[in-house]
């Protein structure tokens, strides 16, 4: 008996570039909502919030439709020479991308908001520019609030079943990521796989949480 | 001759500031009641909140203009900001808050060398400590090493005791005093504790709902009796003297100030120096004739100036000694006995001198 891991890496290779992506648009996404007294601000919070609302389902039916080869974006996309879209790997971080953005905005803007404004005016008076301030007062306070961005979009894009399922289309070895591979494994009746596989997720799934309390744990007690 | 120019009208949430300073080098307090706008003033002067009806020119250096675009942003005015709260950044040690200034400041700009600001501020042994682990007094003194370490051109000095436990104001008033002769910028100290600003200021503005009520150099805004300074309970003046002798054997110094002489107790510096002295209006009392056998060592020949009742039912005398001027606090009984008026001859009796700096 030998464990299919092909989905096991999918996942991870999945949520890994899922992260990095949202920690690039969580910065300044999340840096706005913090310090931005538009009006238009309630209505980009409720934009960002959507997915946390939403059953899986109906938003991976309208990605579908969307990136689909006759849908907006997916007509446009392959009209300048892409490549298709669904059941694909991009079609994967697309979704997961959209899905888990309010796990990854919502902790940046509680940590930049928790800076309030003084430490940035202290750096300011001493000659700080602007990007200079971010980068070595704002981001570093920040901090816990990035580690809790990445550890909950990598969790959640782990996690996820609905919108992959739906724009991925549960191709085995393109597509079939660890939840969907559990699924498939009780659909076909293997106990056996189905137990390694959601053991295996759930190990790793405590561990990631403990590194992610040591961390936090280390850093408030300096 | 003016340092700093400020003017400005800004109007926020139901408060109005309406001011026009011309500031001389040197220490300026800017004292006055919470809410009068000293702190929305110093914020304004330093570019942390912008106003389009406003003038500053530092010297030569005009950092906005009314009615033009200009306006030269926080981290070009070379401000040296110490903040009334907590500002050290938690993230940085004492060594890494020290240096944030001084790495971005450049080299002909900076005033004192790095293990200077250490020494004259008493940092060496808090070095490598988190903010976190300072009191209030020290991560103050931190904070005003850290910004006369950015090469300031001008110094704001917002309520820096305000959060500064009693015990520990003292010593960093005293760190706070050294500070305008180690780097020679001028400086705005805001507070409204008088004793503070008239230790530390050459010239005062005195703020109340957002206007300047009075304003001027220390000795003349602290006599005026037109202003409310001269009337307060711990009204006083400073007046600068300089040591003229030492009697080690009675414990006194012989200052000479103007024309005239105070023994003061020993002060514990060299002969020559120039020191400054508090003298409270309450520590002044008035006799027509020069007591013989008193315990008072400072009686001086005086002239009365100016008579003006207090709210609290006394009276405030100015008096002028030679070239200085006074002030003494009596009940209007007194005034009415001894026949003072304008112009009266009389003997200021003082009991009280306190060397502030």
């Amino acid at each position: 008996m030998i464990v299919d891991l092909a989905p096991v890496w999918l996942s991870l290779k999945l949520a890994t570039v899922t992260t990095v992506l949202l920690l690039g648009i969580g910065t300044p996404v999340g840096w706005w909502l913090a310090r931005s007294t538009s009006r238009w601000k309630p209505l980009i919070e409720a934009l960002v919030a959507l997915p946390l609302v939403l059953p899986p389902t109906v938003l991976g039916f309208y990605l579908l439709s969307a990136l689909g080869p006759s849908g907006l974006v997916g007509s446009l996309w392959s009209a300048v020479g892409g490549f298709p879209l669904v059941f694909t790997f991009t079609g994967l971080v697309i979704g997961s991308v959209i899905f888990s953005l309010p796990f990854a905005i919502q902790p940046i803007q509680t940590a930049f908001e928790s800076i309030g404004p003084r430490p940035l005016e202290v750096a300011a008076t001493l000659r700080a520019r602007p990007l200079d301030r971010f980068a070595t007062v704002a981001l570093p306070l920040a901090r816990r609030g990035y580690i809790t961005a990445a550890t909950l979009a990598f969790a959640h894009t782990i996690g996820e079943f609905g919108v992959v399922l739906m724009i991925g289309g549960n191709i085995a070895g393109r597509t079939e990521v660890l939840s969907i591979a559990v699924y498939n494994a009780v659909e076909r009746l293997d106990y056996v796989q189905a137990h390694l596989l959601a053991a295996g997720m759930l190990g790793f799934a405590f561990l990631v949480l403990v590194f992610v309390f040591v961390i936090n744990r280390r850093w408030h007690l300096r | 001759m003016t340092a700093l120019a400020a003017r400005f009208r800004f109007a926020r949430d139901g408060f109005t500031l309406d001011v026009d300073l011309d500031l001389p080098s040197g220490v300026t307090g800017i004292l006055g009641p919470s809410g009068a706008g000293k702190t929305t003033l110093l914020r304004l002067v330093a570019g942390l909140e912008r106003c389009r009806d406003g003038d500053v020119q530092l010297g030569e250096r005009v950092w906005q203009r009314r009615g033009e675009r200009q306006f030269t942003p926080t981290h070009d005015r070379g401000i040296g900001f110490v903040f009334q709260e907590p500002s050290l950044f938690p993230h940085l040690d004492v060594r890494r808050n020290l240096a944030y200034g001084w790495k971005r400041t450049p080299v002909d700009a900076r005033h004192l060398a790095f293990d200077d600001a250490v020494d004259l501020l008493d940092l060496a042994n808090l070095m490598d400590r988190g903010a976190d682990r300072l009191s209030g007094g020290e991560r103050q003194r931190v904070a005003i090493a850290r910004a006369l370490l950015a090469g300031p051109e001008l110094l704001c000095f917002d309520e820096p005791l305000a959060n500064v436990d009693p015990e520990q104001r003292h010593d960093v008033l005293g760190f706070l005093e050294r500070v305008p002769s180690e780097v020679a910028v001028p400086l705005i100290y805001v507070s409204h504790n008088r004793e503070e600003v008239t230790r530390l200021a050459d010239f005062l503005v005195l703020l109340r709902d957002g206007r300047v009520e009075a304003s001027g150099p220390v000795a003349s805004a602290l006599t005026d009796l037109d202003t409310p300074l001269a009337h307060a309970g711990d009204a006083g003046v400073v007046l600068v003297g300089r040591i003229e002798a030492h009697d080690d054997g009675d414990g006194l110094s012989t200052l000479v100030v103007g024309d005239r002489q105070l023994l003061v107790s020993r002060i514990d510096r060299s002969i020559g120096e120039s020191v400054r002295v508090r003298v409270a209006a309450r520590d002044v009392s008035i006799a027509l004739e020069r007591a013989a056998s008193t315990s008072i060592l400072n009686i001086l020949d005086a002239t009365v100036s100016k008579v003006a009742p207090t709210a609290s039912g006394q009276v405030t005398v100015q008096l002028q000694i030679g070239r200085e001027t006074i002030l003494a606090r009596i009940t209007k009984r007194s005034v009415i006995r001894l026949g003072l008026v304008p112009g009266r001859k009389v003997y200021a009796q003082i009991k009280g001198v306190a060397v502030v700096r």
